[in-house]
């Protein structure tokens, strides 16, 4: 099963990735209130059950693929 | 003679200019292989070299910090034993947890790459001799000092910031461009000292640091 893990800068944390595009954005008339940079990981696990590959999913975002000090994370089943 | 601990990691590449520094101030280094364990009783001091560790993928220093060699480091670390992180090691220091905070990109997202002056906050095992202002250059892109502001807080009751800039050059949180551990002998630094050895490099503050190895 694949587990696609969305990481994003949390909201005190200035994003300047974010800042970056939104300027470019604004420079081309396509005005966004805010935007934000993050980066999503796709985790293929070999695990049929959804809440097993979750709970799997869960371990490893949290072991080293995000730092709570400064992002958060959503997961999501990849549908096939 | 008392032997140092530096730290290799694949993409670093202070190791050369830390192992020299070392040598300057007569001591003797010793390469520590990021895939390695080490005995801590056989170093009297550790060095994360700056660098690119693992190619900064994923965070700075989130790979390197999860390498065998930084197990060992945990070991010396809770022993007591010195070790400083300069640069990507300070952020593989933060995070392994062995000092508090994060390291994020540059608040006008630019490399800068000049000499600073910073003000020692407090005395570690790193700078045993009390200096008002030392010179020393900067070279990053994500060098932004951050932690949440309990943490900041903490930080300066703790006694926990080591160095601020005089002038900030990356828009670090309370100008903060070092912090320790708890007990004063984890320091971690933006700046690096091992580029400031002699006069002819611009400068020899940075033997400051160094020097406090010898005791």
């Amino acid at each position: 099963m694949k587990i696609g893990v969305k990481i994003l800068p949390k909201n005190e944390v200035l994003d300047t990735q974010g800042r970056a595009v939104e300027g470019t954005l604004r420079a081309h008339k396509r005005e966004v209130s805010q935007c934000r940079v993050g980066k999503y990981v796709q985790l293929e696990i070999g695990e049929n059950d959804e809440s097993k590959a979750l709970a799997k999913a869960k371990e490893i975002t949290e072991f080293v693929l995000y730092n709570p000090l400064i992002e958060t994370y959503e997961l999501e089943v990849v549908k096939q | 003679m008392k032997k140092i601990g530096v730290l290799r990691f694949l993409g670093t590449n202070c190791d050369r200019d830390v192992w020299q520094a070392v040598e300057d101030v007569g001591l003797k280094p010793e390469w520590l292989w990021y895939e390695d364990q080490f005995q801590v009783a056989d170093y009297s001091a550790y060095v994360v070299p700056g660098g690119f560790s693992y190619g900064d993928y994923l965070r700075c220093g989130a790979l390197a910090a999860k390498a065998p060699v930084m197990k060992s480091l945990g070991e010396a670390a809770a022993k007591g034993y010195p070790v400083l992180g300069i640069c990507n090691g300070f952020q593989i220091l933060c995070e392994t947890k062995l000092l508090p905070g994060a390291l994020v990109r540059n608040e006008k997202r630019k490399f800068v790459d000049r000499w600073v002056s910073l003000n020692p906050q407090t005395q570690t095992k790193w700078n045993a001799k009390a200096r008002a202002v030392i010179k020393l250059p900067v070279a990053h892109g994500e060098g932004r000092y951050y932690a949440e502001t309990e943490e900041l807080k903490a930080l300066w009751d703790q006694e926990q910031v080591w160095m601020t800039y005089v002038e900030n050059p990356n828009g670090a949180l309370e100008d903060i461009a070092g912090v320790c551990n708890k007990q004063k002998n984890v320091c971690g630094l933006m700046p690096h000292p091992e580029r400031a050895m002699a006069d002819w490099m611009g400068g020899a503050d940075g033997r400051v640091i160094m020097e406090s190895l010898l005791g």
